[in-house]
């Protein structure tokens, strides 16, 4: 083994990053603890809570399920890129004013999972938003205020968008 | 997780090279198995082989003629959007939008639900029952494996050292063809079949044609359950014969005791499983025939 | 409903913390880095019950990148005395008992020895080269286990505490005690009715999302640091400070912000050990666990064994009641058998009872606290045999509890007479909602309905207001801040002194900076610091009326204050007006509150659950669900709701499928979220609400805790509505589809068992 870090280029929040990384290193540790990215969250690291969740090249991935080196050439939008110029991106002020969070532990997750979905499918129905937040586990809220949170934030964008 | 080394191949030939001088590498498709397994030392390796960047593991492909050609690491999430999948193969689009959630399957691919080797795999019994094959490249000549013959046991399969699963090539359906797979879990979503069936039935005029069904968790490989498609062949379609087919799923499994479920109930839900997943694709033959 | 007189109390402004929550910037336990942070990995016992013969650490030690290994041997010793972990107390030595294995393991995931490294994972491949000879002994998983006689002795010095008394008898059972009212063998003949159930649940886990996470440096001038996240920065203060034989001055806690707890991060795991592992290397050191260690190594809820015997008249009235409660407290003495106790009838006016509670220890990890820990279990098991009884009297499940309510001066058997409480106007809720009155229709579906109460505490807690030149103010508290109890808290504030609520901005001190503080738990914290933030105010405004009367050359008890404005002799001055003036009339003006209430109002809650099971694969579906609640008084309503909301559905998961899923060698099979199921946002209807509102009497505002009791009723609830369904009753949780069919498979087989609807018949 040569046990070498690896040179990784990407795209992170829009801006050009390279860092070294182990192969063994998670995109998660990556973002987290090279790049000082913390709101992706460690729930399990196996893949099940979701409060890892970024966008890699537009599709929401659990971050610890992808390798650092994999990120290679890649776009990631993380939950620090979510809020542009100061302003609050509609999805998080959904959530913010629903009351859709209580720890906050699974939020950013959360947040970055509806935002994917809102930006293919502008008016999702309740039972298609409890399938796409099903990977994202949260413990407080029992989901009610969050399926409602994204609900408003899609009626949000939609008026935005007409 | 101990340390590995990384490689990312962009040809079949050079995969195919490293596999083979690096006894003991593990290929890496979507890595939503193989990188919880590193972790929890369910498996160890040295050097992780990454597949993705081959361009012939992530090509979907149709042709009238040939059918359907998937490439082994396609992402489940392009296997659900095509169209071509979601009207011909239909369980096979089902079953890439239940893997796992949404964020599952923006990385998990057939091809690694199969070389993963469970016996829960969710896609694998599909694959059976659509009648896929595998094209295995390696460092000699190219091979082809029929699905129900790629698992050996729990996480084995055929491959030799140095070969590698690039695609499944899978049939084109005949008129009247209709697929489906049903798995139960205790939740809706996130969980382990605790048992499992894929079913595909072509009809004539009132008559199931031919069938193919496959179960998932009841025995140490996913299981080919050959003779209730056979038997069905030329019965009429109505719910004694799709019954009795169910009964000789039941029997036909062989599944064991564990905390996902019991083996009686295992074996009662292959019947019901059954059942419904061939009523659910006769529903699908018919529109497909109207 | 009483009409709002208040101008924030009541109402429902954002969250003060919620934009760095929705930013990804708020930081958690495992978002805290310093400057040369080392990384700690603990090794953990993969035996049940083993004997340590000997540790051989020095493979380890030899690791590049390896700092330090630590030990049990490497924690102090000190005199044996009990100390207070937050919710109760216990012996020193099975706190640093548990912290590191001395002499044996007592549960898979016992933590034995730890390193120190310059990654996690150095950290983690070095321990799996630490060498431990264990002489494997037989275990004890459930309590019936661990009660057998020749049942494994998990804890050789443990006596058996009776009655109060200590027997000198060893064994597994920490304590045996008893609650008698009137005389029950009397009160069971006048009945014309007696059902008597069993009943068993597994042991099961809060399931908060983030994984416990600390940062300690044991720094050069002797001064221990930790930041982390815990429920209470002055519980993890005390606890650490005992296991490492400090006084409490010579460690601080800074709490980070809290991913969830439940409970279930009162008691330290991990704080002494990265003490000791910065100790010896000289360098910060943060231990993040995985969720498996937090499956195995911290501390999951009792599973229990319980017998429940009711007896009723013909017209309805409960007449006697018995209960026998076996709580699993894992490996150190502690179930919650004793909140079970004191919560186990509460909801009933019944004359005679006798409750007998058991303590016992087993070979699974030591238990913690669990949302109204203790008392779920038992409401599982009282709300079904009152089920059964309303149904063999032909009685309304909601009427039948009406007929039997619990009011003010009812006597509980465990010896305190109620004040003014709310059970009956929760039940009254329940009959009246929509839901309860809305046809249920379908096959194989059915609705269960259950009550269930949480004594709540006050206990101490300190805040601080600051008055700013412009009419703002600071305040910091010491409630760490799991649930928007920051903002609940500030409204208080905001209400007494007429300001809005963005008017405060509300922090969370640390342990150099506040004054004593409970930890956020028994639901006490919107109760206990909100009244110390009303008494910090209130002593700003003693203050502020003391600066009005110099301006005005007046007596400083002649001005009043109300919302917001200061009046004295037809003059008068705004709140803000005089905090400009503040540096002329004598320099700062900082509140403050300290406050330590006994005998907080309890909570009432209710449930009524719609379930649809599927007769060929036991799958249990819930429809609909409609939580009620006693808030006392509602200071923010969005978060009362949303406390009703998580509580029923960690009570439906509860229910159908979360369980520890033991091996016969006392292995936890499903350490993971795939296996360990907790309810998706995929396996859930929306969770109506009923907010009531019976003010608590001695609270400035009413405030009753709401944190807990919403999870007692679920269990209950969801398996009367499966026995309405399928015409069977399930004693044994979690109802999962294994169950539910063996169940349906047994009805079949019995005489006289028909078969139900089923669309296999179709």
């Amino acid at each position: 083994m040569t046990h070498r870090k690896t040179l990784v280029r990407a795209t992170v929040n829009q801006e050009s990053v390279e860092f070294l990384c182990e192969p063994r290193q998670s995109l998660l540790e990556c973002l987290r603890d090279i790049l000082g990215l913390t709101g992706a969250k460690e729930g399990c690291n196996d893949g099940n809570c979701g409060a890892c969740t970024v966008i890699l090249d537009g599709r929401p991935v659990n971050a610890c399920l992808v390798l650092g080196v994999e990120a290679e050439g890649c776009e990631i939008e993380t939950i620090e890129g979510i809020a542009r110029a100061g302003a609050l991106h509609p999805v998080q002020r959904a959530y913010l004013e629903s009351a859709a969070l209580q720890c906050g532990f699974c939020t950013p997750g959360l947040i970055v999972a509806t935002k994917a979905l809102l930006d293919q499918e502008p008016n999702p129905s309740e039972e298609r938003i409890r399938m796409w937040l099903a990977n994202n586990l949260c413990r407080c809220t029992g989901y009610d205020k969050v399926i409602r949170a994204v609900q408003r934030a899609a009626e949000e964008m939609r008026e935005v968008r007409a | 997780m101990k340390w590995f080394d990384y490689a990312a191949p962009r040809t079949v030939a050079e995969a195919a090279g490293i596999l083979a001088s690096h006894p003991g590498a593990l290929p890496l498709a979507g890595g939503t198995d193989l990188l919880g397994q590193l972790r929890s030392r369910v498996r160890e390796t040295d050097l992780v082989v990454d597949v993705k960047r081959i361009p012939e593991l992530n090509e979907i492909s149709w042709d009238a003629a040939r059918g359907l050609t998937l490439g082994a690491a396609v992402p489940c999430y392009r296997i659900s959007a095509h169209p071509v999948i979601r009207r011909a193969y239909p369980a096979l689009a089902d079953v890439a939008a239940l893997i796992g959630g949404v964020q599952i399957q923006g990385r998990a691919s057939i091809g690694g639900n199969l070389c993963n080797a469970a016996p829960s795999a969710d896609a694998v019994p599909v694959l059976i029952a659509l009648g896929a094959v595998c094209l295995v490249s390696g460092p000699g000549a190219s091979r082809e494996v029929r699905v129900e013959n790629f698992c050996t046991a729990p996480r084995r399969h055929v491959l030799e050292p140095g070969e590698i699963l690039v695609a499944f090539q899978l049939p084109p359906p005949g008129p009247g063809a209709g697929s489906y797979y049903l798995r139960f879990i205790p939740r809706n979503e996130m969980d382990i079949a605790v048992a499992g069936a894929g079913v595909a039935v072509t009809l004539d005029d009132g008559h199931i044609r031919s069938a193919r069904i496959a179960l998932a968790s009841v025995a140490p490989t996913p299981l080919f359950v050959e003779e209730a498609g056979e038997w069905l062949a030329g019965k009429p379609v109505e719910p004694q014969s799709l019954a009795a087919a169910a009964d000789l799923a039941r029997k036909a499994a062989r599944p064991i005791t564990d905390m996902r479920g019991t083996a009686e109930y295992r074996r009662h839900l292959c019947a019901v499983l059954t059942r419904r997943a061939l009523e659910a694709a006769i529903k699908r033959a018919k529109e497909e025939r109207s | 409903m009483s009409e709002s007189t208040y101008a924030v109390v009541g109402t429902r402004p954002p969250r003060h913390d919620a934009t760095d929550k929705v930013t990804g910037r708020a930081h958690y336990g495992a978002d805290f880095q310093l400057t040369g942070m080392l990384h700690g990995f603990i090794l953990r016992s993969p035996h049940a019950h083993a004997a340590i013969r000997r540790i051989d650490v020095s493979k380890a030690e030899a690791f590049p990148g390896v700092k330090a290994v630590v030990t049990s041997a490497d924690l102090p010793e000190s005199p044996e005395q009990m100390v207070d972990i937050g919710e109760g107390a216990m012996p020193l030595s099975y706190i640093r008992g548990n912290m590191l294995a001395r002499s044996k393991v007592l549960y898979k995931g016992h933590a034995v020895a730890a390193v120190a490294a310059v990654s996690p994972h150095v950290a983690e491949e070095a321990a799996s080269l630490i060498e431990v000879d264990y002489d494997v002994l037989p275990c004890a998983l459930t309590v019936e286990d661990a009660m057998r006689d020749g049942a494994p002795v998990i804890l050789p010095d443990l006596r058996t505490k009776e009655f109060g008394e200590q027997t000198g008898r060893p064994g597994n059972v920490a304590e045996h005690f008893r609650h008698v009212l009137g005389d029950a063998e009397n009160g069971f003949t006048e009945a014309d009715l007696v059902v008597e159930r069993e009943f068993r649940t597994a042991t099961v886990h809060q399931g908060y999302i983030e994984p416990h996470a600390t940062t300690v440096l044991w720094n050069e001038d002797g001064h221990v640091l930790v930041w982390c996240s815990s429920q209470g920065a002055f519980t993890v203060r005390k606890a650490t400070a005992a296991v490492l034989d400090l006084p409490v001055l010579r460690v601080s806690v800074t709490p980070l912000e809290i991913g969830g707890g439940f409970g279930g991060k009162i008691r330290i795991y991990l704080e002494p050990v990265a003490a000791l592992l910065s100790k010896k290397s000289g360098r910060p050191v943060k231990i993040v666990m995985s969720r498996q260690d937090v499956f195995e190594g911290t501390g999951p809820t009792p599973g229990s064994h319980m017998r429940i015997k009711m007896g009723a008249r013909k017209d309805g009235r409960i007449t006697a009641a018995q209960a026998y409660l076996a709580y699993e407290a894992g490996a150190y003495p502690g179930a919650m058998v004793a909140p079970g106790a004191m919560c186990v009838f509460a909801a009933y006016d019944i004359p005679n009872v006798v409750i007998d509670g058991y303590d016992v220890v087993v070979n699974k990890p030591s238990t913690a606290a669990y949302r109204a820990p203790g008392a779920t279990q038992a409401a599982f098991a009282t709300e079904s045999v009152v089920d059964e009884i309303a149904e063999n009297l032909g009685l309304d499940p909601v009427e039948f509890r009406l007929m039997n309510a619990a009011k003010e001066g009812t006597r509980r058997a465990d010896g305190p007479k109620f004040r003014r409480i709310g059970c009956v106007e929760v039940l009254e809720a329940m009959r009246n909602h929509p839901h309860y009155r809305a046809p249920l229709e379908g096959p194989n579906r059915g609705r269960g309905v259950a009550v269930g109460f949480w004594f709540n505490v006050g206990l101490a807690s300190s805040c601080t207001i600051s008055v700013n030149s412009d009419g703002t103010v600071n305040l910091l508290d010491g409630s760490v801040d799991l649930s928007g109890t920051r903002t609940s808290v500030s409204m208080q504030a905001a209400e007494t002194l007429g300001l809005r609520a963005e008017d405060v901005r509300p922090s969370v001190g640390d342990t150099d900076s506040i004054g004593f503080t409970e930890v956020t738990g028994g639901s006490r914290t919107t109760y206990a610091t909100g009244w110390a933030a009303v008494e910090a105010a209130r002593d700003v405004i003693g203050q502020m009326k003391e600066r009005a009367a110099l301006l005005w050359e007046t007596d400083a008890a002649s001005v009043e204050f109300d919302r917001g404005v200061f009046r004295a002799g037809g003059r008068s001055i705004t709140f803000q007006e005089l905090a400009a003036q503040l540096d002329e009339t004598g320099g700062p003006v900082v509140g403050r509150g300290a406050v330590n209430p006994s005998g907080a109002g309890g909570s009432f809650s209710g449930a009524i659950a719609d379930v649809e099971v599927d007769p060929e694969t036991g799958k249990v579906s819930v429809l609909r669900f409609t939580a009620v609640q006693d808030a006392g008084r509602a200071i923010h309503p969005s978060y009362v709701e949303g406390q009703m909301q998580g509580g029923s559905v960690q009570g439906i998961g509860w229910a159908l499928n979360e369980e520890y899923f033991m091996s016969a060698e006392g292995a936890m099979l499903n350490s993971s979220w795939l296996d360990y199921r907790m309810p998706t946002s995929l396996d859930l209807p929306m969770i109506d609400t009923v907010i009531v509102e019976v003010p608590d009497p001695e609270h400035p505002f009413g405030v009753r805790g709401v944190g807990e009791a919403n999870i007692v009723p679920p269990p209950a609830a969801v398996s009367n509505a499966v026995y309405r369904a399928t015409g069977v009753r399930l004693y044994r949780l979690p109802m999962n589809p294994v169950a539910v069919m063996e169940a349906l498979w047994q009805k079949e087989s019995e005489p006289g068992g028909g078969s139900l609807h089923s669309d296999a018949a179709a």
